[in-house]
């Protein structure tokens, strides 16, 4: 009796430097012209306007609360104490550093250019992103959303490895490639995907960053050898992995399960509405189509340009229980079938118009 | 008139502390605006990726883009920082009865 071999699952090329690549290009997809949502001129100046104000209060904020429960874990270390106040540390180091070194990244959280530099060199370092390399992988993600072989900063390949998805939750492997890449740069060296998005005259800069951070990590290595405990790993570069879940709960709601190389932000990012407490340690993030849609709108304004362009827009999911409600069985599903995705329904006069568009 | 002006737009047609696009010669400038009414022009796209300017947002004389916020003083065209690495080109500009006209070379 003859066997029936199952069909192997079709992969696709995630590398920027692979067949997909070519692909890219070849169907107009690299660099190309997106959609945008009208709105009126005078009131996008509006909304792109800075200010200092909410970013200073919020910062100050964070770190009051980073140095309160580092301190909390630091004195009652030793104890059943220790567990809540590293919880709370580490979720701040490790989690909500990632909405910082976004904000900042893109220099718009602050009107004034240093203060945006200051916190985005300092969240970087929390959330185990080198400065500089990531600032050149994050403007190829707006550039290139979600394009197969263009996007370094796809976070679910498929067909989804969801073992390597319950990784993420503690930063792994991603945290410990991060620390191979520190070394690498630490001696001078990039790959052949970096040199693809992070142009020569950047690279100099790479490299005194990473021996920055080598340093720091040494130090704290070497302060931990020194009194005998690992506490001082516990509150400097171990958050970057205990700390990580809540990256992983907010962060999997921007692109997962959504299409793949299309050019319209509407099909393949959220907009998912928030509690004002998750929108303060996620700085907006959430409204993450309007983010990509106009970039230069700071996190405080996405709220007000969310009730300008939502007409337009596919509705905005309720909350993180209805995200996921969608996303777990689309990640399921792309692990059997990684040509599925979900298909957001566009306003009826906005899909006439991209169908008219593209027939 | 002297050799090299070209009219690119009334003065009205530019908001304050603003930026619009001009195209001429199958070239495209971004003509600038200041708060204090003083004009500038540059070329029309991002030094970076090729994005038109006019969609970027003005801050006293600096322009961002609006794709990834690379940042120009539109008044010397120099690149004010990653992903804006390569300065833009600048054009002389003046006002005359309510017209800009620019410079080419």
């Amino acid at each position: 009796m003859e066997s029936q071999t199952p069909m192997p699952i079709p992969k696709r090329d995630y590398s920027l430097v692979g067949s997909e690549t070519q692909r890219a290009y070849e169907k107009g997809l690299v660099s190309a012209p997106w959609y945008a949502s009208p709105i009126a001129r005078p009131r996008l100046k509006e909304l792109m306007r800075r200010k200092d104000g909410p970013a200073i209060r919020h910062t100050l904020l964070w770190f009051a609360l980073i140095i309160g429960s580092g301190t909390a874990a630091f004195l009652t270390w030793g104890t059943w104490g220790c567990v809540p106040a590293l919880f709370v540390y580490g979720t701040l180091y490790g989690s909500t550093s990632d909405s910082r070194w976004h904000e900042c990244g893109h220099r718009t959280a602050f009107k004034t250019v240093w203060m945006n530099d200051v916190v985005y060199y300092i969240a970087s370092f929390m959330v185990l992103r080198e400065a500089t390399a990531w600032r050149w992988s994050h403007t190829r993600h707006h550039t290139d959303t979600i394009i197969v072989g263009r996007d370094p900063e796809i976070a679910v390949p498929r067909p989804p490895g969801l073992f390597a998805v319950c990784l993420k939750f503690f930063a792994l492997p991603g945290g410990l490639r991060e620390l191979a890449k520190i070394a690498r740069h630490c001696f001078g060296r990039l790959n052949a995907v970096e040199k693809d998005y992070i142009p020569g005259s950047e690279h100099p800069r790479v490299f005194r960053e990473a021996r920055v951070y080598a340093a720091i990590y040494v130090a704290t290595i070497a302060c931990a050898l020194a009194t005998g405990s690992i506490l001082p790993l516990m509150l400097v570069g171990l958050p970057s992995f205990y700390g990580a879940w809540l990256v992983v709960v907010f962060g999997l709601t921007q692109h997962a399960g959504l299409a793949e190389d299309v050019l319209d932000h509407r099909l393949n990012c959220r907009t998912v509405y928030m509690n004002p407490v998750f929108r303060y340690l996620y700085w907006n993030m959430n409204y993450h189509v309007e983010h990509h849609m106009f970039p230069l709108v700071p996190y405080h304004a996405l709220p007000a340009l969310h009730e300008e362009l939502k007409a337009d827009m596919p509705p905005a999911y309720r909350g993180l229980v209805e995200t996921y409600r969608e996303i777990i069985p689309a990640l399921l599903r792309q692990a059997k079938d990684p040509a599925y995705c979900v298909k957001r329904p566009l306003p009826l006069a906005a899909d006439a118009a991209l169908q008219g568009g593209q027939a | 008139m002297s050799a090299g002006w070209i009219p690119a737009c009334k003065t009205g047609d530019v908001g304050a502390e603003d930026v619009v696009r001009f195209d001429h010669g199958g070239r495209t400038f971004a003509i600038y605006r200041t708060a204090d009414d003083k004009y500038y022009a540059t070329d029309g796209l991002c030094t970076h990726e090729k994005v038109h300017l006019a969609h970027g947002f003005v801050m006293d004389t600096i322009i961002e883009c609006a794709k990834h916020n690379g940042r120009f003083d539109f008044t010397t065209g120099e690149a004010k920082g990653a992903p804006a690495c390569i300065h833009l080109k600048t054009y002389p500009v003046k006002v005359e009865a309510g017209q800009v006209f620019l410079q080419l070379d």
